[in-house]
């Protein structure tokens, strides 16, 4: 990130690109729910699309693309516990021996 | 002669602050991060005795179920009404006292006192900063404790009293009992870990960005980076409790069923919900705080000994890389622990696997960091004062603590210790001897950097003595009660099933307690009527000494080497008369060639002062 | 001694303080809701697909109030581009849009909940369920009340399809005028507005978009005050404005984010 003013108005036209592109995104989400592609793959496409939204207000809005590395560290932490988090109770919910009825 | 012998105001710190601040701006609202950590401290310990005081009423009821508690019973029938009828306590008084002891304690009285007291005080003193990075925010942080506190408090006066369901509120449990005890802990707790969240942003922030000039990573005192992982502890670990809470309280409230299970019964009829919830995911999403909790306690209690050992061994800490590796193992390893403590709760081999192996990494860089302290004694000529022989106590004590707890961490013998008092035993072990001890030496240690004065050092010996013989008559019988099969959150103490004993075939299939371990029940109870007394003349040494306690001669009267002791005493508002820089490591105790024994951290290399 | 660095980076570290505290404190947030996101994924795959409600919610006003979000996102960078470019005026009239965006988005969010409290699901004691509306629109009924009023019928409107028919036929647009039914108060089971209480869906459905809903609120008023009497801080220290209004951005951005997602799964898919 730079503080010189010509930068800043590059950056603008780069705003008004990623903003436009969120816009054609949610209505891609949108349409994407009414077309049928059977329930999984529905899911796999909102998410891939809500991914790649997010991915780009994080980039370009909070700058991530040109960040220092301290934040890089405490967020690559913070996504593998989260990963941790996530996964791991669910792996705990999935590894459930089977249950017996016995009466 | 050292040139930091001079307790005068060094001139220029006044000059900055021309504004005399009234009362309340300077005590009651200050954003002094001494201030603040003062007031955290004075708050945590009347919580800590609070929730002490919970715990020797529990004591007497469990060592004479159904006698009426002598000396306070009366108050308690007069406060709390029909649930202390006649003075005796009732299993609901009981349960709600074993849950706000085990919640004070945890999250009023520990964490605060380890985290916002001596973090707040030290932390900004030790890096070199004028304050933290967040002066207001650290306000706001403990303000949102006492409002919590105050809740929880609250919550004992309340109609059905204060919750009921263990301080760790399993669901459905937690919700199911008809009382609004529940309602007033949650919302206690989230102002609790909002307090902590603020807590640890600012901490954290003031580690990375107020470091003084040449204080880089690895010349850190150990005790910043206790606080430092600590402080991410808190930050990660707190927010799923939080959504936790706050679903619980949505339950509670607003009738929804995130952690009720669909055909839930209570009290033999249907319960009038939707159903469709998990009570595993609470405590999923409590002990994913939980575990590192543990660890929020226990790591700024090793940063307290460390530095209290390398003072008092007058030579470098043993294995300084090693201690700050381990702490940073410790952090990260105890985010993918935590379902340890839900082995009985039908978990499959294959999570469970992954989780003892988790759990026995994780006990490698907890006994690296004891063995680095063990071995910074060896050859040291060690000053026994009072902060030294609670930190030498800490040692053995913690080690049994920590010891204990491997039994707990493989299913297959948690299986038989779960939630028995064996579990009680080994927590305590690693928390009341541990980390208050800990927390005392902490206490003697800075105390007179904070007012100037010493505290007595014969009472401190009483303190100390009488703590540590009476802690281990209160924990030890414990151990061999849990092994025994007593289980834990008995209002009677067990006195219902010491009897039972079921045969089948000619074998005994349950045994019964036996009377030898229904005794034991009285020898604890005398144990914490001591361990109470022999508080009293460290209660008293605090109070007194802070008017009456031998003037300290020196700004640094430990002859230390880390920054806190360069400042003058008490550290005037902005801290340091002239920003400290810093040439060296925070251990350069006994330099070869050097003519004191000590060089403090802000001294350059040729010798000369910096200030 | 001053604090340093609230207005210029640290040499070492390259940042000012106030975002490390702000990116510390957006990485607990991320905490938070992966929590509450672990949650919707494990009620959702424990739910029968029929008891989770799917179609309930307007798809055209959830898309509108997403591109209200995003469009204040961008005016929110735009913003502390302009303090950036020394245009104080323009970074005001970009800081009111997205505190009125805020505003919109809260204000269309309330009347989606207004909408949830009045629509009702009745299950009967035959064991089918309909989902319509009550006569007089009431909000919050259920069944005790209903019964302590001492009625013996209820008139209800009923939708043309129940959720549990699928996806796509509640797809269909409901054109055409329903005629009021009544229902005995001895033929229901249980009564219940679209309300936390009602099922697990709506439980994670207010819990996350009210918890967001409490983050725009929070962001609004920073913004607000940024806006209002912080802005004055222009003429005595504009480095830390700037960084304030990074930083409150940062927040906003994130509270985006989160919104990112929480659309399509609660309301697409």
């Amino acid at each position: 990130m730079s503080d010189h003013t010509d930068d800043i108005s590059k950056h603008v036209r780069g705003y008004m690109i990623v903003g436009g592109t969120l816009l054609i995104g949610t209505i891609l989400t949108v349409l994407a729910s009414y077309v049928d592609l059977g329930h999984e793959w529905n899911i796999v496409l909102a998410l891939i699309i809500a991914t790649a939204k997010a991915s780009l207000v994080a980039l370009f809005f909070m700058h991530l693309i040109s960040e220092r590395q301290m934040i890089y560290v405490v967020l690559a932490f913070t996504a593998f516990f989260l990963v941790g988090l996530m996964f791991l109770t669910i792996g705990a919910y999935a590894d459930f021996p089977p249950l017996t009825t016995t009466r | 002669m050292q040139a930091t012998t001079h307790t005068m105001p060094h001139a220029g710190v006044h000059e900055a602050h021309h504004e005399e601040q009234g009362f309340w701006r300077k005590y009651i609202f200050s954003t002094d991060h001494k201030v603040i950590g003062i007031q955290y401290g004075l708050t945590a310990l009347v919580f800590l005795l609070f929730g002490f005081f919970l715990m020797m009423m529990m004591r007497w009821q469990i060592a004479h179920p159904g006698q009426p508690i002598p000396l306070v019973g009366w108050l308690l029938e007069r406060v709390l009404g029909d649930v202390a009828a006649k003075g005796v306590m009732s299993p609901d008084l009981y349960n709600s006292f074993g849950a706000m002891h085990g919640t004070i304690m945890v999250f009023l009285a520990i964490v605060p006192l380890a985290f916002g007291a001596f973090g707040n005080y030290v932390v900004p003193l030790q890096i070199g900063a004028p304050d933290m990075a967040f002066p207001r925010v650290n306000m706001a942080s403990y303000q949102a404790y006492v409002l919590g506190g105050i809740i929880m408090f609250v919550s004992f006066f309340i109609p059905g009293g204060a919750a009921q369901a263990g301080w760790t509120s399993y669901s459905p449990l937690a919700t199911s009992i008809p009382t609004d005890g529940q309602t007033f802990w949650l919302v206690g707790m989230i102002f609790l870990i909002t307090s902590s969240l603020l807590g640890a942003v600012n901490f954290i922030a003031t580690i990375i960005q107020l470091r003084a000039p040449g204080m880089t990573w690895m010349r850190l005192p150990f005790f910043v980076w206790a606080q430092f992982v600590t402080g991410f502890l808190l930050l990660l670990a707190f927010p799923p409790l939080e959504a936790a809470g706050i679903m619980q309280l949505m339950d509670k409230v607003a009738g929804t069923s995130f952690f009720l299970p669909t055909g839930l019964a209570v009290g033999g009829e249907l319960a009038n919900i939707s159903g469709g919830g998990s009570p595993l995911l609470w405590q999923h999403l409590f002990w994913f705080l939980g575990h590192p909790e543990v660890y929020v306690l226990i790591l700024p209690a090793m940063g307290i000994v460390c530095e209290v050992i390398a003072n008092n061994t007058r030579k470098p800490i043993w294995g300084y890389k090693s201690l700050v590796y381990s702490a940073l193992c410790i952090g990260f390893l105890s985010f993918i622990v935590w379902a340890h403590h839900m082995y009985l709760t039908g978990m499959g081999t294959k999570v469970a696997t992954f989780f003892q192996t988790t759990t026995m990494i994780i006990s490698i860089p907890s006994v690296i960091i004891l063995t680095c302290f063990f071995i910074s004694l060896w050859g040291g000529s060690i000053r026994f004062n009072t902060p030294m022989l609670f930190c030498l106590a800490f040692l053995p004590m913690f080690g049994i603590g920590g010891l204990t707890g491997l039994p707990l961490g493989f299913a297959a013998s948690d299986l038989h210790l779960h939630d028995t008092y064996y579990v009680i035993a080994h927590f305590h072990y690693v928390v009341a001897p541990g980390t208050i001890f800990a927390l005392f030496a902490g206490i003697y240690y800075w105390f007179p950097k904070m007012t100037g004065r010493m505290m007595n050092e014969f009472w401190g010996r009483v303190h100390f003595w009488g703590s540590l013989i009476f802690m281990n008559v209160v924990f030890q019988p414990m151990f061999a009660q849990g092994m025994s099969g007593m289980i834990r959150r008995m209002a009677d103490g067990g006195a219902n099933y010491a009897t039972a004993t079921l045969q089948k075939q000619g074998v005994e299939v349950i045994g019964g307690l036996s009377d030898k371990m229904m005794n034991l029940h009285t020898m604890i109870l005398w144990g914490a009527v001591f361990l109470a007394l022999v508080q009293i003349p460290f209660i008293i040494n605090v109070f007194w000494s802070i008017k009456h306690g031998k003037k300290v001669t020196s700004d640094n009267p430990w002859n230390a080497t880390t920054l806190e002791w360069q400042t003058p005493t008490p550290p005037p508002h902005g801290n340091f008369a002239h920003a400290p820089t810093v040439h060296r490591g925070p251990y350069e105790y006994s330099v070869p060639g050097h003519s004191s024994d000590f060089i403090p951290q802000n001294e350059t290399d040729k010798g000369s002062r910096q200030h | 001694m001053d604090i340093p660095y609230t207005s210029q980076p640290r040499p070492d570290t390259g940042i000012y303080n106030a975002k490390v505290g702000i990116w510390l404190f957006l990485a607990s947030e991320v905490m938070l809701f992966g929590a509450l996101f672990s949650t919707y994924i494990l009620l959702r795959v424990g739910a029968r697909p029929e008891d989770w409600p799917t179609g309930l919610l307007n798809v055209p006003i959830g898309t509108f109030n997403t591109a209200v979000l995003i469009a204040s996102s961008v005016t929110v960078v735009m913003a502390w581009a302009s303090l950036k470019m020394k245009q104080f005026n323009r970074f005001k009239l970009f800081q009111a849009i997205t505190v009125l965006c805020a505003l919109t988005f809260l204000g269309i969010k309330s009347f989606e909940y207004r909408d949830k409290f009045t629509h009702y699901e009745v299950w009967k004691t035959d064991g089918t369920r309909i989902t319509g509306h009550l006569e007089g629109k009431p909000m919050f009924m259920t069944l005790e009340k209903v019964k302590a009023a001492g009625k013996e019928s209820i008139l209800f409107t009923p939708d043309l399809h129940h959720y549990s028919e699928g996806k796509k036929a509640m797809h269909e647009r409901d054109h055409g005028d329903h005629k009021a039914v009544e229902i005995p108060v001895a033929q229901i089971k249980r009564l219940s507005a679209f309300v936390p209480a009602h099922s697990t869906y709506f439980a994670i459905y207010f819990t996350l978009t009210g918890l967001h809903a409490l983050h725009v609120l929070g962001g609004a008023v920073v913004m607000a005050y940024l806006f209002g009497p912080g802005a004055k801080m222009w003429f005595t220290d504009p480095d830390r404005l700037t960084n304030r209004v990074e930083v409150s951005g940062l927040f906003w951005h994130f509270v985006d984010l989160v919104w990112i997602f929480l659309f399509p799964i609660l309301y697409l898919l």
